[in-house]
């Protein structure tokens, strides 16, 4: 550390090369940031999603619906504390595009297995009250400005009403949100009684069911024993955890991850050539002055570090700008999409790779220039000089 | 015309010198060939998409499905309703029978050969008369289903990507077998990622009784759309949308192709600033190496203007030297390359080859153009003022 003072004048001794360089680090880690946020939220918020709630859908597909029958013979399945079940509405708010979840559900039974989302008393209330009452969640009040009172009309592209209407009106009687900095709220929800009286057809069939797992149940032994109980009827079933039930949406959309990860490597790969070729730039140019160095008395190890802090350094300064930069953007286009892509979240892990990349791209980028002028010759240095 | 003599004379000498600067131009080459290859393989994906989804389209066969629905799987229309379209004008008729088919659209769990997990493949009921009411789709092994039995064709594409669908395999969906007869292509269209089989056997094994989510027709020409749809507007029994298959592919196609845009256009322009950067570094850096150079030849009486536009030359030619090895490196890894993806419109599977258009390798061209003069233009211009007696001196 005694040394900051030196390899501080050392980095800057080329002010257009140095800020340059920074630029183009900056400019790589704010590309990862980015990319890790937004790869976060194609993982389908999975980390948010319990291990604990099991979700138990049609064997066959995830769009055949399940009789609402089954919910007693779930409950009394051991193993089980607690179940409910929702429905996918799949509607869209004024256009199109639109288009966000919507489930009814049973307000007492879904909150109680979700206790992660926090909703005023009064308004849960309110919303238990009113048959056509809803609940959204914050970032859809964000994003689409609806505030608490407000009548939103639904338009429903599968659940025609019973007298043919497409529009359902809802009175929106609460918002509800979650601490977890991952968790999705980009969602409505209103009532089950409601929506199976009025729906056109279908009466009594509801999309997946959710279980909460007795404390202490192994939650495998609770999936079979469910799915035992319906095998061989017109309705068999498929039990898994909510994270492997979010998860396989995540995997369906195809290798993201593996696209972002190609992407990544290009850019770090020509970030390290960039940085690797400012840093032998620089001790070509000081060659004489590192001779003078060691003539003074620097050891060889004195030397190796100075030219390698100065390499790290210089990714630690564009590598935090970019991180900080990019910390502000996610924050921006999470709200501004939030209702599209919801779960875009700059993970604590994401940022630690980045602080990990910066040390070994700065050491990988500074390692040979060092090694060169820790081997310098005191003489031939001169000599050359 | 002097100027120009200059010009090529400084160009020239300084490309002579480019070995001896070996390390700082290849950086800046490097550095655009990322630029290219992602945006070229990043947007390939999305071309690609959009290639499979619109070469389904024709404007001669229109869609039919109920009002309102944002896919056919969210559809419902009755046996009657079915009927009322295939017999409405402006569709077109095989003798006295109307070329449609009404069809019935689900998805279902099949194990993807990349990653052996599930992934929802659009399995569909059709018509025998489907084929007719498709363009360029062929059988080409096998042989068709029979009707009333359990069994399938499968598309090429759907067979490449998914495990069990090769010909003679059987495949289990719920507690029902169904047999692989036949494999058909559609020209590598979205069709191709799709299983079909029987529209009554699929009704049945659904339990959808008598209903369909979907007729096609085709029409007697492009035009008389409007006629279909005037008269299926003004029909009490009925409340349709008519698309024409081309719009009805492309409304599918678009919330995927502009995500994969939305991306891909500011992912390129941020790259392309990183490497902006590189290029003047490395032109800082050849002007300062070249000083004494340079300084020599404006003794000669050389001017500062065919030293500038050298300088912006060598740039753009190593910015283009990039580009062209980032897009062929893109085109030689991605061009071809088999996904599938799910298509959040129709919530199903589509299989799809990234193409890296000539289109798209002109544009990434274009932007290496952009960054070769951006990054050469700054250095150029301190190479144009260099002091001409303080460089000399430097000797």
């Amino acid at each position: 550390m005694k040394y900051f003072g030196l390899i501080w004048k050392n980095v800057w001794r080329k002010k257009v090369r140095t800020s340059l360089t920074i630029l183009s680090v900056l400019v790589a880690f704010l590309l990862f940031t980015l990319l890790s946020a937004i790869g976060y939220a194609f993982k389908g918020g999975q980390d948010a999603a319990s291990a604990e709630r099991l979700v138990t859908i049609d064997k066959v597909s995830l769009i055949n619906l399940l009789p609402i029958a089954y919910k007693n013979r779930i409950a009394s399945t051991p193993g089980v504390r607690a179940v409910t079940h929702a429905t996918w509405f799949g509607g869209y708010y004024q256009n199109e595009r639109n288009q966000f979840m919507q489930i009814p559900v049973d307000p007492h039974e879904y909150m109680s297995l979700y206790p992660e989302l926090k909703m005023p008393q009064e308004q849960f209330d309110a919303w238990v009250k009113n048959r056509t009452g809803a609940v959204i969640g914050q970032e859809l009040a964000d994003q689409y400005d609806i505030e608490v009172g407000d009548r939103i009309p639904i338009q429903a592209t599968i659940w025609t009403k019973a007298d043919g209407g497409r529009s359902w009106e809802f009175d929106v009687e609460g918002i509800f949100s979650t601490d977890d900095p991952r968790g999705v709220t980009a969602y409505m929800m209103f009532h089950y009684d409601y929506f199976d009286e009025a729906r056109a057809f279908g009466q009594g069939l509801v999309g997946w069911y959710i279980i909460g797992v007795e404390p202490g149940a192994d939650s495998v032994q609770v999936s079979k024993a469910v799915d035992a109980q319906f095998a061989n009827s017109p309705n068999e079933t498929e039990t898994t955890t909510e994270q492997a039930f979010s998860a396989s949406f995540a995997k369906q959309l195809g290798n993201i991850a593996m696209i972002v990860t190609l992407i990544l490597g290009a850019v770090f790969f020509t970030l390290l050539l960039v940085s690797g070729n400012t840093m032998s730039q620089s001790v070509r140019e000081r060659i004489s002055e590192l001779a003078v160095l060691k003539t003074l008395g620097f050891e060889d190890r004195a030397v190796l570090g100075i030219v390698l802090s100065e390499s790290i350094l210089i990714m630690l300064i564009g590598g935090l700008l970019g991180l900080g930069f990019g910390w502000v953007l996610v924050q921006g286009i999470a709200k501004a999409v939030g209702a599209f892509l919801p779960g875009i979240y700059l993970s604590p892990q994401a940022m630690l790779v980045a602080l990990g990349i910066m040390v070994g791209a700065g050491v990988l980028a500074g390692i040979f220039p060092a090694i060169k002028a820790m081997r310098l010759s005191i003489i031939d240095a001169l000599a050359r000089a | 015309m002097r100027t120009i003599n200059q010009i090529i004379a400084v160009t020239w000498l300084s490309l002579s010198s480019l070995p001896r600067r070996f390390a700082s131009s290849a950086v800046a080459v490097v550095g655009v060939a990322a630029v290219v290859l992602v945006f070229a393989a990043v947007l390939s994906m999305a071309s690609g998409f959009e290639r499979t989804m619109l070469s389904a389209g024709s404007d001669e066969v229109a869609i039919i499905t109920r009002s309102g629905s944002t896919s056919e799987m969210v559809s419902g229309l009755s046996n009657e309703q079915a009927l009322i379209v295939a017999n409405a004008p402006g569709v077109l008729k095989n003798g006295d029978a109307p070329v449609t088919s009404a069809e019935l659209y689900v998805i279902v769990d099949v194990k993807k050969k990349s990653n052996n997990l599930e992934a929802n493949v659009p399995f569909r009921g059709i018509q025998t008369t489907g084929f007719d009411v498709r363009r360029n789709t062929t059988l080409v092994e096998g042989r068709m289903f029979d009707t009333g039995k359990n069994e399938l064709i499968v598309g090429r594409a759907a067979q490449s990507e998914f495990m069990g669908l090769d010909l003679g395999e059987t495949i289990k969906f719920g507690q029902r077998e169904w047999q692989v007869v036949g494999v058909f292509e559609a020209d590598g269209s979205v069709s191709e990622s799709e299983l079909w089989t029987d529209v009554r056997v699929l009704q049945d094994a659904y339990r959808r009784g008598n209903s369909f989510q979907s007729v096609r027709v085709k029409l007697e020409s492009p035009e008389s759309i409007e006629i279909l749809k005037t008269n299926l507007e003004e029909d009490p029994r009925i409340d349709p949308d008519v698309l024409s298959e081309k719009e009805f592919y492309s409304s599918q196609a678009q919330g995927l192709s502009q995500f994969i845009k939305l991306i891909g256009y500011p992912l390129t322009v941020l790259m392309a600033i990183g490497a902006v950067f590189g290029a003047l570094n490395s032109m800082y850096s050849s002007v300062s190496v070249r000083g004494k150079e340079i300084a020599t030849l404006r003794a000669l009486g050389f001017g500062p203007f065919p030293v500038l536009v050298s300088t912006v030359i060598e740039s753009t030619l190593l910015a283009l030297v990039g580009g062209v090895i980032g897009g062929t490196l893109a085109f030689l890894i991605f061009n071809g390359f088999q996904v599938s993806t799910l298509n959040t419109a129709s919530f199903s599977q589509v299989v799809f080859d990234f193409a890296v258009t000539p289109d798209l390798l002109a544009q990434g061209l274009y932007a290496a153009l952009i960054i070769g003069v951006l990054g050469g233009f700054f250095p150029a211009i301190r190479a144009a003022r260099l002091p001409v007696a303080q460089a000399l001196r430097e000797l």
